[in-house]
């Protein structure tokens, strides 16, 4: 076996895994029926699915022979950094809009 | 193997974008449309990164790290304007 094709093999799977789970992501956020429900897809399961593909693409640009690229390596520090700090900024101004929810949903910050 | 692989992670990515838009114009209330626009913004960071893996080329990065802060940066924006009405206090 040659060592590319080990190379791709890595590589498909690791962009495949991430763009599943972006895709599921966007399926909770498309389905689930309160916001602050909807805030739990994209904030974890987007945000894990791009940190995945990113790196693969840093295996596919590290093993064209011209030395390691780390470089892709600032978007995935810089979602996982930034993604909790909208979330929260979202949920506050959700808490503040006061926008429905079911009664699933815990914790009442405001009568309803 | 890895082309056909990269063709099949656009269409999964770009049903998640539709996806994405079919909550931004439905969406009942403000913070689920930024939410929808937040989400959509971090896709086109996937797509563009596919983009990049499947022609092969290394310049397709700086785009999406630029799109990367500029949608944190909205994102933080809109939302500090719905919570206070006012960006910078």
């Amino acid at each position: 076996m040659d060592i590319s094709c080990w190379v791709d093999a890595v590589v498909a799977a690791l962009i495949l895994t991430g763009s599943l789970f972006a895709l599921i992501g966007s399926i909770g956020l498309w389905k689930l029926p309160d916001f602050f429900m909807r805030l739990h897809g994209p904030t974890k399961a987007t945000t894990l699915g791009v940190g995945s593909l990113v790196i693969g693409s840093l295996v596919y640009f590290s093993s064209r022979g011209e030395g390691l690229s780390l470089h892709e390596l600032l978007i995935t520090i810089f979602l996982f950094i930034t993604a909790p700090v909208s979330a929260h900024l979202l949920a506050k101004a959700a808490m503040h809009q006061r926008v429905r929810r079911i009664d699933k949903t815990k914790g009442r910050p405001w009568p309803q | 193997m890895l082309e056909n692989v990269i063709l099949i992670c656009l269409g999964i990515m770009s049903a998640a974008a539709i996806l994405n838009m079919m909550r931004l114009l439905r969406g009942p209330d403000l913070p689920d449309r930024i939410l929808a626009l937040d989400t959509l913004y971090i896709n086109a960071i996937a797509l563009i990164i596919l983009l990049g893996l499947y022609l092969a080329s290394d310049l397709f990065f700086e785009a999406a790290l630029l799109l990367a802060v500029m949608g944190f940066v909205g994102t933080v924006a809109v939302a500090k304007h719905l919570m206070r009405g006012d960006i910078i206090e």
